[in-house]
């Protein structure tokens, strides 16, 4: 497809819809959103470039990419799992850090939220490794 | 003594890393370990005899009353004692040996592991745990007999052991799970408590076949047997630990073990007994017309195993005295002749009895070794062997029942043993020197080390055996039989019956060797009439087996697995729908009432605009219209979820409906034009099996409403959500932290599904 409306837009709407990708991932534990959901946004981020310039491997070097994150994503939610173990929960049970923090309030860290950047970056990594591997030049 | 196996591990995992210019130090660093673990146990000895076994117990599933428990006693003690100070000698030899292979890092991780889970075998005090490290016993002996991979005589008789002792071990757990059942436990300690209950149940036959099912196979007892001589392709140092301190020894100690619980019926007698008197015979008859050295020295192998097996079946004090004492006869002078054996074929490059001859020339310490081994297999004085012989004639006089029987098939074997012995000696080390290709000598000092000291430990204990007796033997008795009996051993026993029976079997012995070099048309004859008596080798049956059962799984495969993808996922789906229907016609799930209404109207327009793309996507002849068409019932479904303000599934939904078009789109360029290759009929049968499916479906999503769990799920996780895991959205709450496993178990899914994908169409693109 050559329409430059649709490139133009891709350009700047990618980082808009990755940034909200993340933005979901935060928020996802209190509102609409969650790791799951904002995995998704951004992938769909690299697909909608990928329409608009008919190229979805953007350069070559990305190719490894999808096993990258979704390795690194597993990785992350295996990393979440320790933090209950070593606490002597059950395995899996969220463990929680509160950290007052000045002008924003309470943070409060868990490890249900790492387990949720894992899921984002698998699901990422799952997305593209479709894409790509579905849409490649032979 | 659990650190030990865990130093074990580490030692034998810990070999890679040290760097390669010490290549040659490896070996002697594990038969050091080796050493010290041996060291360890000899000085525990005093405690054995004095004080109460050690015992060890760690939790492991205590649920499912699964522990880890480790128990030194003198029974375990005599079987640790073999496997480590056996175990350090035969390092020492591999290091001579395996000198000139590659891949010897590998080796020396398998033989440690495998001495490891020898050590760990013998030291269990749970039948569970005992039998996990059964299996790590015969799957590691699998690597160490497949060494020389490349040979496919290797790789099928490592196979051939793999399947008959893992088979044998499948039974056994069947055995250990059946009895365990009567006394509700696996501990030993149970077991000993309940042993009248055990003997007395209905399980105990059918428990006592299975478990012996797989002390037979491990053993190599008749009619199994024929996987020990198969096993000699293993390298040297292998089938010299394999044959004396480990694998077929395992057999033994278990049975050994578990004759206070099982043994002692008539059950046990008449059937441990039977078997084993078949086997001694078997090993020693046929040991004679074997024309290689290691296959003569694996048909003596079965035939001790066959005596140990009917000494432990006759099951009386002294029959388990003299079984505990062969155990370490048979133990030393095996090892050491499989070494020289190890070391005869590296210097002349054969192992042929035809093509050696005269080696005393240039192998003088060899032959000394030897010698004296082979005189300690033939059962003559002064050697720990002569003793041995002693005490199984003595066990096997005393022995309930069937005594003469026993007794004259003893004596003919032992008469063979003494005529290979003899043989063997003769046929090697004198006569006329054949020409070899290189000349042999005995360079190598760690050849021998091994080999000199089992020698010399088998002449020293044969002249003073009263300490072995006392300190190892008497506490290993306590613990399999219940008699006490004094074990005073002695060299000589006086003019009484055994001495005569001794005599008589040596004179026979003597006579046969004679035939036998004298006339040499009297062993070939021998063998011819023995390749036609026994015409059907077991070997080649189990061959034929194996290849059948192949075969008909072949034929399984294809029939279940025919490669059309179509046809598998009618086949779930069929299934699934009947077993689906089934259901409903069980709980009659058409009996649901809820108010029915088309209010709002704009929601049950949307299932019409819905229901309408399904029928559309299902007819159409275009692809693009399809694929569209299932894009709107996508999103018309996500619509509705955002109706009923489920934000999450609504979003999830529409950017999963995105994806799913933009990936068709991407195919959709590949495809072939579209063309009607079904007939009718199968169209016809699609549509009905679709209707079907979509209708169970549709009246099991109605029913799942109407279902009222009591408490409901949905009110646990709504009222937790906050206060329990910190979270408003509740969907995500539940994703990550409710219920994790889910979504682990989803993600995983999802991980794999990709890879699946990825690799499809990298192959497919690479061939192209």
């Amino acid at each position: 497809m050559n329409s430059v409306i649709l490139q133009l837009a891709a350009k700047y709407l990618r980082w808009l819809l990755i940034v909200f990708s993340v933005l979901a991932l935060i928020r996802g534990h209190n509102n609409p959103g969650g790791g799951f959901i904002g995995g998704l946004m951004a992938g769909l981020a690299v697909v909608y470039r990928g329409f608009a310039y008919d190229a979805f491997l953007i350069k070559e070097r990305m190719q490894n990419w999808p096993e990258w994150m979704i390795a690194g994503g597993l990785f992350g939610i295996l990393l979440s799992f320790l933090p209950s173990l070593l606490s002597g929960k059950t395995l899996m049970a969220g463990v929680w850090l509160k950290i007052p923090l000045p002008l924003i309030g309470e943070l409060k860290l868990g490890s249900p939220f790492l387990f949720d950047i894992g899921v984002f970056f698998t699901v990422i990594g799952v997305t593209l490794m479709f894409v790509f591997s579905l849409t490649q030049k032979r | 003594m659990h650190l030990i196996l865990i130093v074990f591990l580490i030692v034998s995992l810990g070999i890679f890393l040290i760097p390669e210019r010490l290549k040659n130090w490896k070996p002697f660093l594990l038969s050091i370990v080796q050493g010290a673990a041996f060291f360890y146990f000899v000085v525990r000895i005093p405690e054995i005899t004095t004080a109460e076994a050690k015992y060890l117990f760690f939790e492991w599933i205590p649920p499912l009353g699964l522990n880890f428990e480790f128990l030194l006693d003198g029974l375990s003690m005599v079987f640790a004692l073999l496997v480590t100070g056996i175990g350090a000698l035969i390092f020492l030899y591999a290091k001579a040996y395996m000198k000139s292979y590659t891949g010897t890092d590998k080796f020396y991780l398998y033989l440690m592991l495998f001495s490891a889970a020898m050590l760990g075998l013998v030291l269990s005090a749970n039948l569970i745990q005992l039998f996990v490290f059964w299996e790590l016993t015969s799957f590691l002996s699998y690597f160490l007999i497949s060494f020389f991979h490349e040979k496919e005589s290797a790789r099928k008789a490592a196979f051939q052991s793999l399947y008959i002792t893992g088979f044998g071990g499948l039974a056994m757990l069947a055995g250990i799970i059946l009895l365990g059942s009567v006394v509700d436990s696996y501990s030993l300690h149970d077991w000993i408590n309940g042993a009248e209950s055990i003997r007395q149940s209905k399980f105990y036959l059918p428990g006592l076949l299975l478990i012996l099912t797989g002390v037979f196979t491990k053993s190599a007892q008749f009619p199994f047997h024929f996987w020990l001589p198969g096993a000699m392709q293993a390298p040297a140092p292998v089938s010299s630990y394999l044959h004396s301190a480990t694998m077929v020894k395992a057999g033994i100690f278990l049975l050994a073990r578990l004759s206070p619980v099982l043994g002692g019926t008539n059950e046990w007698i008449y059937i441990v007994s039977l078997i084993g008197v078949l086997t001694m015979l078997t090993g020693s008859y046929f040991a004679i017309t074997q024309t290689d050295l290691k296959g003569i020295l694996a048909y003596t192998t079965i035939n001790a195993l066959g005596v140990l097996v009917l000494l432990l079946g006759i099951n009386t004090g002294e029959s388990i005295k003299a079984a505990m004492l062969f155990l370490f006869i048979h133990a030393f002078y095996k090892a050491t002749l499989f070494m020289v054996a190890g070391l005869i074929e590296k210097k002349t490059g054969t192992r042929e009895l035809s093509e050696l001859g005269g080696l005393v020339k240039y192998m003088p310490f060899t032959f000394i070794i030897a010698l004296l081994a082979l005189l300690s297999m033939a059962g003559l004085p002064p050697l720990l062997g002569f003793l041995g012989k002693e005490l199984i004639y003595e066990a096997k006089v005393q022995s309930p029942g069937i005594a003469s029987l026993v007794l004259i098939l003893g004596v003919t074997s032992n008469v063979f043993m003494v005529a290979v012995s003899l043989f063997f000696a003769r046929k090697v080390f004198l006569g006329k020197p054949k020409t070899y290709k290189k000349k042999p000598d005995e360079k190598g000092a760690a050849f021998l080390i091994g080999p000199g000291i089992l020698v010399l430990l088998s002449l020293v204990l044969g002249l003073f055996p009263g300490n072995l007796g006392t300190a190892v033997i008497k506490p290993a008795l306590g613990v399999v039989s219940n008699e006490m009996i004094d074990v005073k051993l002695k060299l000589w026993h006086g003019f009484n019956q055994v001495f005569f029976l001794s005599l008589l079997t040596v004179i026979l012995g003597l006579l046969l060797y004679r035939a036998m070099v004298k006339k040499k048309k009297l062993t070939e004859t021998w063998r011819k009439v023995n390749s036609v008596i026994f015409s059907v080798e077991l070997d080649e049956v189990f061959a034929w087996v194996m290849d059948k059962f192949v075969k008909i799984a072949q034929l399984k495969t294809k029939t279940v697995q025919h490669g059309y993808h179509r046809l598998y996922i009618l086949t779930i789906i069929v299934f699934t729908s009947l077993l689906l229907w089934f259901q409903v016609f069980v709980i009659r799930s058409w009996e649901f009432g809820i108010p029915f209404s088309l209010k709002p109207f704009y929601i049950s327009g949307l299932a019409v605009v819905i229901l309408g793309a399904a029928i559309t996507s299902a007819v159409s002849r275009s692809r693009i219209v399809t694929i569209i068409s299932m894009g709107v019932a996508g999103y018309g479904i996500s619509l509705i979820f955002m109706y009923y303000s489920a934000i999450d599934l609504a979003i999830t939904q529409i950017i999963v409906e995105t994806l799913t078009v933009v990936m068709f789109m991407a195919i959709l360029q590949r495809l072939p034009r579209f063309a009607v290759l079904s007939s009718r009929r199968t169209r016809l049968r699609d549509f009905i099996i679709a209707l079907s499916f979509g209708a169970v479906m549709t009246i099991l999503a109605i029913k799942a409403v109407n279902v009222n769990l009591n408490p409901t799920i949905s009110d646990f996780f709504i009222e937790n959500s906050y206060s329990r895991a910190f979270g408003e959205n509740v969907v995500n709450v539940i994703l990550v932290d409710f219920r994790a496993l889910d979504t682990l178990g989803e993600v995983t899914v999802l991980t794999i599904a990709a890879t699946g994908v990825f690799l499809l169409l990298k192959t497919k693109n690479k061939k192209l």
